[in-house]
């Protein structure tokens, strides 16, 4: 009797969460015709890809996105060369730098955006960063630091101290033992660190929304955003088309360390 | 005695260990500066700037000049009719959110600890609106909701449910709990991750001696699950109240804080202040306002929560 009612349950869960991105991908899939015909269906009559070549063909879509991609990879990358130090250090001394970078995680959860976003807009107006990417990739690395600080100094921890102490034994130098030891372990730490910041910065809305007022300059879902607003029904297509190309490569980096990042939140509901 | 041999001894090891720790100290200062510097001119700074603006007249302007004026902005708050319109929704949001997304997704966590086919499956699609971008999870709750276009109008009149076509977020009475059906959908993923891990960490013994002492389910998730579970349940919903309290760019795509003011949180409301009429200084006040709030809100709590376990 109890195995049934689970099943049960367990499809109503699977039916909340999976109906409105079944219903993204339907509306991706129709024509304008029969996205004007206000009888919507879940499976599309005449199931056509033309609103993804259309949301390629878009300049504004095509331009945002290239220049969200070009923000998301300046600030993973910067993020992660200003971190890798400040972690390395953190994992290997003891220092007050540690509790205020945990401090800081903490702090910045609590406190409203708009009290930072102010003043940072006004920082931004003096330094004339406001409307440009530089600006908009500066907030980002700013915001993505402190936890990607976390992320990288719990990998750091995981290379045992002895490894590299023992190649600069045999006679490798510091540098020699970092480099050739330290590293390659590790690697993959910083790869999900960068994978994580490239998400943060991809998926980034507010911010964006208040350094990047010039339309010339939005990122992707700037646009997205504004697409909505202005357009009829017909445009829902290429709207949902563009939605879903946009969840792609947030979709795919995620799968790759969301194991790592559940580790990650867990560490920290636990201590929190 | 052998207190005071290691009390004899510590100065000797101070004493050799000194230079070693200087030179470190300078090291560790090197190596931290890179990301301590941006971390304190662009958010550490900023915040502190920021509450000192909730005590000025700040306006939008370049050359605008600053005064200070002390609580006048709390003042103005206190008695500001739209601002205690935006609190209570921003608190019937934030509370129905957290709780709502905490019932579901403790069910949904129960569920997955269970040895269940397609509980695989079930998990992968639990996590996807937690990497989707918050813009997309609005457009696309849009596209369901839509009066002429959704699935949902169609669907309902195709059960007999409804008879004419709802404009679910431009409706006063329905806007806002269709809002929070969105928040929850979106909230789910990291809580139930948390209280998943939790469930897997409660002994197994103890729902083994339960058993033989003959306690049913029920009994036993209520006096041995939900306690064990506790510490678990109260951080992830203090976090939940304060994420959703602070909630902008999901309900901004979706309704933009409309119908008439009926899903404007206290973020859009200060967005609106800040960027739309150049009201620095009393968006920040706002800001503060509900730092404090939170902290009461979580002080409370907590602290309930804490009493009752000793």
């Amino acid at each position: 009797m109890r195995r049934p009612l689970q099943y049960l349950a367990l499809l109503g869960y699977m039916v909340f969460l999976a109906f409105p991105l079944l219903w993204l991908l339907s509306t991706a899939l129709k024509t304008s015709q029969e996205m004007a015909s206000l009888t919507p269906t879940w499976i599309p009559r005449h199931p056509v890809l033309t609103n993804f070549a259309d949301a390629f063909t878009e300049q504004d879509i095509v331009g945002s996105a290239l220049r969200s991609l070009v923000v998301a990879v300046a600030s993973s990358v910067l993020t992660v060369v200003l971190a890798l130090p400040a972690a390395y250090s953190m994992a290997r001394h003891r220092s007050l730098v540690n509790k205020f970078a945990i401090g800081w995680v903490l702090v910045s959860q609590v406190f409203p955006f708009i009290l930072i976003i102010i003043p940072l807009f006004m920082v931004l107006r003096s330094l004339d960063l406001v409307n440009t990417l530089p600006g908009l990739t500066v907030v980002h690395v700013t915001f993505t630091l402190p936890f990607a600080l976390w992320m990288l100094q719990g990998y750091v921890r995981s290379v045992p101290r002895e490894l590299e102490e023992a190649a600069a034994v045999d006679g490798a130098g510091r540098i020699r033992a970092l480099v050739r030891i330290v590293a390659p372990l590790l690697a993959p730490g910083v790869v999900a660190t960068l994978l994580f910041a490239f998400i943060s910065s991809w998926n980034e809305f507010l911010f964006a929304l208040v350094v990047l007022k010039d339309p010339d300059v939005a990122t992707l879902p700037l646009t997205l955003v504004k697409f909505t607003g202005a357009e009829g029904v017909v445009r829902l297509g290429p709207l949902a088309a563009a939605s879903l190309l946009a969840t792609i490569p947030s979709l795919a980096f995620f799968a790759i360390i969301q194991r790592r990042l559940r580790s990650g939140l867990l560490a920290g509901a636990v201590k929190g | 005695m052998t207190l005071t041999a290691e009390r004899t001894r510590e100065p000797a090891a101070d004493r050799r260990g000194r230079p070693k720790k200087s030179r470190q100290g300078r090291e560790t200062l090197l190596l931290m500066l890179p990301a301590l510097i941006p971390v304190l001119i662009f958010s550490v700074g900023p915040l502190l700037y920021g509450i000192y603006l909730a005590f000025t007249d700040a306006r939008s302007g370049r050359n605008s000049v600053t005064s200070f004026v002390g609580l006048s902005n709390f003042g103005d708050l206190l008695t500001d009719g739209d601002f205690w319109a935006s609190f209570r929704i921003g608190l019937i949001w934030a509370v129905s959110v957290t709780v709502l997304q905490f019932v579901a997704a403790l069910g949904l966590a129960l569920l997955l600890n269970e040895n269940l086919r397609f509980r695989a499956f079930t998990r992968v699609l639990a996590m996807v609106p937690w990497a989707m971008p918050p813009v997309v999870i609005g457009l696309m709750w849009r596209l369901v909701y839509h009066p002429n276009a959704g699935i949902l109008n169609s669907t309902l009149q195709g059960a007999g449910l409804l008879d004419h076509n709802v404009d679910w977020l431009n409706d006063f009475s329905i806007a806002l709990p269709a809002v929070i059906v969105v928040g929850i959908w979106t909230g789910m993923p990291q809580t139930t991750v948390v209280l998943l891990a939790g469930l897997q960490g409660v002994p197994r013994e103890l729902h083994e001696a339960g058993h033989v002492d003959g306690a049913t389910t029920w009994r036993r998730f209520w006096s041995i699950t939900l306690p064990q579970l506790r510490p678990v349940i109260v951080t992830i919903t203090s976090l939940d109240f304060v994420w959703n309290i602070n909630q902008f760019g999901l309900v901004y795509v979706l309704t933009q804080g409309g119908p008439g003011g009926q899903t404007r949180l206290p973020m859009l409301f200060a967005y609106e202040e800040a960027f739309r009429y150049g009201f620095f200084g009393y968006a920040a006040t706002l800001g503060v306002a509900i730092v404090i709030v939170v902290l009461a809100v979580l002080g409370l709590y907590i602290g309930r929560q804490m009493r009752e376990v000793s």
